[in-house]
Protein backbone atom coordinates (compact mmCIF):
# COMPACT_ATOMS: atom_id res chain seq x y z
CA UNK A 1 0.00 0.00 0.00
CA UNK A 2 1.32 3.52 -0.28
CA UNK A 3 2.97 5.10 2.57
CA UNK A 4 1.16 7.69 4.72
CA UNK A 5 4.06 9.95 4.16
CA UNK A 6 4.30 9.58 0.73
CA UNK A 7 0.16 11.10 0.85
CA UNK A 8 0.98 13.54 3.08
CA UNK A 9 3.74 15.15 0.69
CA UNK A 10 1.67 14.89 -2.21
CA UNK A 11 -1.09 17.15 0.20
CA UNK A 12 1.36 19.41 1.56
CA UNK A 13 3.21 19.89 -2.50
CA UNK A 14 -0.43 20.85 -3.79
CA UNK A 15 -1.31 23.05 -1.21
CA UNK A 16 1.82 24.92 -1.64
CA UNK A 17 1.07 25.26 -5.07
CA UNK A 18 -2.56 26.74 -4.17
CA UNK A 19 -1.00 29.33 -1.57
CA UNK A 20 1.17 30.33 -4.13
CA UNK A 21 -1.13 30.64 -6.93
CA UNK A 22 -3.52 33.04 -4.26
CA UNK A 23 -0.19 34.84 -3.47
CA UNK A 24 1.13 35.80 -7.07
CA UNK A 25 -1.82 35.83 -9.43
CA UNK A 26 -4.42 38.93 -9.73
CA UNK A 27 -7.31 37.01 -12.04
CA UNK A 28 -9.76 36.53 -9.43
CA UNK A 29 -11.18 33.48 -11.12
CA UNK A 30 -7.12 31.73 -11.00
CA UNK A 31 -7.41 32.36 -7.55
CA UNK A 32 -10.67 30.90 -7.09
CA UNK A 33 -8.69 27.61 -8.42
CA UNK A 34 -5.89 27.92 -6.33
CA UNK A 35 -8.48 27.35 -3.39
CA UNK A 36 -10.69 24.95 -4.90
CA UNK A 37 -6.41 23.00 -5.56
CA UNK A 38 -6.14 23.73 -1.60
CA UNK A 39 -9.45 22.53 -0.66
CA UNK A 40 -8.17 19.46 -2.73
CA UNK A 41 -4.88 18.87 -1.24
CA UNK A 42 -6.91 19.09 2.12
CA UNK A 43 -9.34 15.83 0.76
CA UNK A 44 -5.88 14.29 0.37
CA UNK A 45 -4.45 13.75 3.53
CA UNK A 46 -7.93 13.31 5.13
CA UNK A 47 -8.38 10.30 2.84
CA UNK A 48 -4.86 9.14 3.67
CA UNK A 49 -5.22 9.50 7.08
CA UNK A 50 -8.77 7.51 6.68
CA UNK A 51 -7.35 4.93 5.08
CA UNK A 52 -4.73 4.05 7.32
CA UNK A 53 -6.60 4.28 10.70
CA UNK A 54 -9.65 2.40 8.98
CA UNK A 55 -12.34 4.37 10.03
CA UNK A 56 -14.72 6.24 7.46
CA UNK A 57 -14.94 10.00 9.68
CA UNK A 58 -12.10 11.27 6.85
CA UNK A 59 -14.22 10.30 3.86
CA UNK A 60 -17.06 12.06 5.43
CA UNK A 61 -15.15 15.31 6.25
CA UNK A 62 -13.58 15.19 2.54
CA UNK A 63 -17.56 14.83 1.73
CA UNK A 64 -18.31 18.07 3.87
CA UNK A 65 -15.21 19.54 2.25
CA UNK A 66 -16.42 18.72 -0.83
CA UNK A 67 -20.16 20.40 -0.58
CA UNK A 68 -18.60 23.42 1.37
CA UNK A 69 -16.05 23.49 -1.62
CA UNK A 70 -19.54 23.74 -4.02
CA UNK A 71 -21.34 26.36 -2.23
CA UNK A 72 -18.11 28.84 -1.73
CA UNK A 73 -17.62 28.78 -5.35
CA UNK A 74 -21.50 29.31 -6.75
CA UNK A 75 -21.14 32.30 -4.23
CA UNK A 76 -17.72 33.37 -5.12
CA UNK A 77 -18.53 33.73 -8.99
CA UNK A 78 -21.66 35.02 -8.63
CA UNK A 79 -20.04 37.98 -6.48
CA UNK A 80 -17.44 38.27 -9.66
CA UNK A 81 -20.01 38.11 -11.62
CA UNK A 82 -21.68 41.08 -9.37
CA UNK A 83 -18.40 43.25 -9.09
CA UNK A 84 -17.81 42.48 -12.71
CA UNK A 85 -21.12 44.41 -13.54
CA UNK A 86 -19.71 47.44 -12.00
CA UNK A 87 -16.40 47.52 -12.80
CA UNK A 88 -15.30 45.60 -16.32
CA UNK A 89 -12.24 43.61 -14.25
CA UNK A 90 -11.53 40.61 -12.68
CA UNK A 91 -8.10 41.82 -11.62
CA UNK A 92 -8.15 41.74 -7.80
CA UNK A 93 -5.63 45.17 -7.11
CA UNK A 94 -8.77 47.12 -9.10
CA UNK A 95 -11.07 45.49 -6.48
CA UNK A 96 -11.67 48.01 -4.30
CA UNK A 97 -15.40 48.66 -3.72
CA UNK A 98 -15.67 47.99 -0.20
CA UNK A 99 -11.95 50.27 0.63
CA UNK A 100 -13.28 53.24 2.62
CA UNK B 1 1.69 -2.18 -7.69
CA UNK B 2 -0.33 0.70 -6.02
CA UNK B 3 3.02 2.64 -6.14
CA UNK B 4 3.36 2.67 -9.52
CA UNK B 5 0.09 3.66 -10.41
CA UNK B 6 0.05 6.28 -7.20
CA UNK B 7 3.23 7.82 -8.09
CA UNK B 8 2.13 8.79 -12.00
CA UNK B 9 -1.04 10.16 -10.76
CA UNK B 10 0.64 12.54 -8.21
CA UNK B 11 3.33 13.54 -10.66
CA UNK B 12 0.37 14.14 -13.15
CA UNK B 13 -1.40 15.98 -10.19
CA UNK B 14 1.51 17.95 -9.02
CA UNK B 15 2.56 19.06 -12.65
CA UNK B 16 -1.50 20.02 -13.71
CA UNK B 17 -1.65 21.62 -10.82
CA UNK B 18 1.90 24.09 -11.35
CA UNK B 19 -0.06 24.68 -14.81
CA UNK B 20 -2.88 25.56 -13.21
CA UNK B 21 -0.97 28.45 -11.52
CA UNK B 22 1.33 29.65 -14.05
CA UNK B 23 -1.07 29.59 -16.95
CA UNK B 24 -1.35 32.89 -18.61
CA UNK B 25 -5.34 31.93 -20.20
CA UNK B 26 -7.71 31.41 -17.78
CA UNK B 27 -9.05 28.50 -19.87
CA UNK B 28 -6.20 26.82 -19.84
CA UNK B 29 -6.28 26.85 -16.22
CA UNK B 30 -9.14 25.79 -16.15
CA UNK B 31 -8.98 22.82 -18.43
CA UNK B 32 -5.63 21.62 -16.17
CA UNK B 33 -7.61 21.53 -13.23
CA UNK B 34 -9.96 19.68 -15.04
CA UNK B 35 -6.86 17.15 -15.57
CA UNK B 36 -6.23 18.11 -12.01
CA UNK B 37 -9.40 16.81 -10.21
CA UNK B 38 -9.20 13.24 -12.56
CA UNK B 39 -6.06 12.52 -11.58
CA UNK B 40 -6.82 12.98 -8.10
CA UNK B 41 -9.74 10.67 -8.31
CA UNK B 42 -7.27 7.95 -9.64
CA UNK B 43 -5.36 9.13 -5.92
CA UNK B 44 -8.47 8.65 -4.04
CA UNK B 45 -9.30 5.13 -5.79
CA UNK B 46 -5.67 3.52 -5.10
CA UNK B 47 -5.98 5.05 -1.27
CA UNK B 48 -9.59 3.41 -1.39
CA UNK B 49 -11.77 5.72 -1.50
CA UNK B 50 -14.61 4.91 -4.02
CA UNK B 51 -17.17 6.44 -3.50
CA UNK B 52 -15.09 9.25 -2.92
CA UNK B 53 -13.57 9.42 -6.15
CA UNK B 54 -16.39 9.26 -8.20
CA UNK B 55 -17.93 11.86 -6.36
CA UNK B 56 -14.87 14.26 -7.31
CA UNK B 57 -15.65 12.99 -11.02
CA UNK B 58 -19.37 13.89 -11.13
CA UNK B 59 -19.17 17.78 -8.58
CA UNK B 60 -15.49 18.88 -9.21
CA UNK B 61 -14.64 17.84 -12.53
CA UNK B 62 -18.55 17.81 -13.51
CA UNK B 63 -20.45 20.35 -11.87
CA UNK B 64 -17.88 23.06 -10.32
CA UNK B 65 -15.24 23.06 -12.95
CA UNK B 66 -18.65 23.82 -16.09
CA UNK B 67 -19.69 26.09 -13.59
CA UNK B 68 -15.76 27.55 -13.86
CA UNK B 69 -15.21 27.68 -17.19
CA UNK B 70 -19.22 29.28 -18.02
CA UNK B 71 -18.15 32.18 -15.80
CA UNK B 72 -15.06 32.67 -17.91
CA UNK B 73 -16.38 32.53 -21.09
CA UNK B 74 -19.53 34.90 -20.03
CA UNK B 75 -16.80 37.40 -18.93
CA UNK B 76 -15.06 37.00 -22.48
CA UNK B 77 -11.38 37.46 -20.72
CA UNK B 78 -8.98 36.71 -23.06
CA UNK B 79 -6.48 39.59 -22.76
CA UNK B 80 -6.91 40.45 -18.91
CA UNK B 81 -4.25 38.73 -17.26
CA UNK B 82 -1.15 39.27 -19.48
CA UNK B 83 0.98 41.42 -17.56
CA UNK B 84 2.21 40.14 -14.34
CA UNK B 85 2.71 43.26 -11.75
CA UNK B 86 5.27 42.05 -8.76
CA UNK B 87 4.66 43.54 -5.22
CA UNK B 88 6.90 45.22 -3.53
CA UNK B 89 9.10 43.26 -1.70
CA UNK B 90 9.17 43.35 2.36
CA UNK B 91 12.05 41.66 3.53
CA UNK B 92 10.69 40.75 7.18
CA UNK B 93 7.46 39.62 5.65
CA UNK B 94 9.43 36.74 3.56
CA UNK B 95 11.99 35.72 5.65
CA UNK B 96 9.59 35.62 8.86
CA UNK B 97 7.19 32.71 6.16
CA UNK B 98 10.11 30.99 5.09
CA UNK B 99 11.21 29.96 8.62
CA UNK B 100 7.49 29.32 9.21
CA UNK B 101 7.27 26.91 6.44
CA UNK B 102 10.71 24.90 7.10
CA UNK B 103 9.48 24.61 10.64
CA UNK B 104 6.15 23.63 9.25
CA UNK B 105 8.10 21.11 7.29
CA UNK B 106 10.50 19.88 9.92
CA UNK B 107 7.86 19.09 12.21
CA UNK B 108 5.36 17.31 9.62
CA UNK B 109 8.81 14.77 9.23
CA UNK B 110 9.07 14.71 12.38
CA UNK B 111 5.65 13.36 13.29
CA UNK B 112 5.34 11.62 9.87
CA UNK B 113 8.54 9.49 10.70
CA UNK B 114 7.24 8.40 13.90
CA UNK B 115 6.93 4.62 14.63
CA UNK B 116 3.43 4.61 15.36
CA UNK B 117 2.52 5.55 11.58
CA UNK B 118 4.87 2.46 10.44
CA UNK B 119 2.27 -0.34 11.41
CA UNK B 120 -1.25 0.48 9.14
CA UNK B 121 -4.36 -1.12 9.90
CA UNK B 122 -5.61 -3.66 8.36
CA UNK B 123 -8.78 -2.69 5.68
CA UNK B 124 -11.31 -4.56 4.33
CA UNK B 125 -11.94 -4.83 0.43
CA UNK B 126 -15.23 -3.57 0.96
CA UNK B 127 -13.62 -0.59 2.44
CA UNK B 128 -14.36 3.21 1.31
CA UNK B 129 -17.42 1.34 -0.24
CA UNK B 130 -21.08 3.55 -0.80
CA UNK B 131 -22.30 1.03 1.46
CA UNK B 132 -20.23 1.50 4.10
CA UNK B 133 -19.49 5.15 3.45
CA UNK B 134 -23.24 5.71 3.79
CA UNK B 135 -23.74 4.26 6.84
CA UNK B 136 -21.45 6.02 8.28
CA UNK B 137 -23.21 9.16 7.13
CA UNK B 138 -26.63 8.23 8.02
CA UNK B 139 -25.52 6.94 11.55
CA UNK B 140 -23.07 9.11 13.02
CA UNK B 141 -23.05 12.07 11.12
CA UNK B 142 -26.46 12.29 10.54
CA UNK B 143 -26.86 16.15 11.74
CA UNK B 144 -23.54 17.42 9.69
CA UNK B 145 -25.46 15.91 6.39
CA UNK B 146 -28.42 18.09 6.92
CA UNK B 147 -26.37 21.18 7.75
CA UNK B 148 -24.37 20.60 4.51
CA UNK B 149 -27.71 20.54 2.93
CA UNK B 150 -28.73 23.79 4.38
CA UNK B 151 -25.70 25.26 3.80
CA UNK B 152 -26.40 24.54 -0.11
CA UNK B 153 -30.13 26.05 -0.01
CA UNK B 154 -28.12 28.94 1.61
CA UNK B 155 -25.63 29.29 -1.16
CA UNK B 156 -28.25 28.84 -3.71
CA UNK B 157 -29.94 31.90 -3.01
CA UNK B 158 -26.94 33.85 -2.44
CA UNK B 159 -25.85 33.37 -5.77
CA UNK B 160 -29.35 34.35 -7.05
CA UNK B 161 -29.55 37.28 -5.33
CA UNK B 162 -26.07 37.98 -6.10
CA UNK B 163 -26.29 37.33 -9.73
CA UNK B 164 -29.45 39.18 -10.05
CA UNK B 165 -29.25 41.82 -12.54
CA UNK B 166 -30.75 45.04 -10.33
CA UNK B 167 -31.95 45.16 -6.88
CA UNK B 168 -35.23 46.28 -6.65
Amino acid sequence: MVPLSHCLILSATMFSIGVLGVLIRRNAIVVFMSIEIMLNAVNISLIAFDRYMNQHDGQIFSFMVIAVAAAEVSVGLAIVIAVFRNKPTVNLDEFNLMKW
Amino acid sequence: MELLIFYPLAIACVVLSMLVVFNSSPIASAMSLIGMMLCLAGVFVVLQAHFLAALQVIIYAGAIMVLFMFVIMLLNLSDDDKQWVARERNLFLSVSAGALILGVLYKFIDITSGTEFNSPAEVPDTFGTVRQVGTTLFTDFVLPFEVASILLLVAMIGAVVLAKSKVD
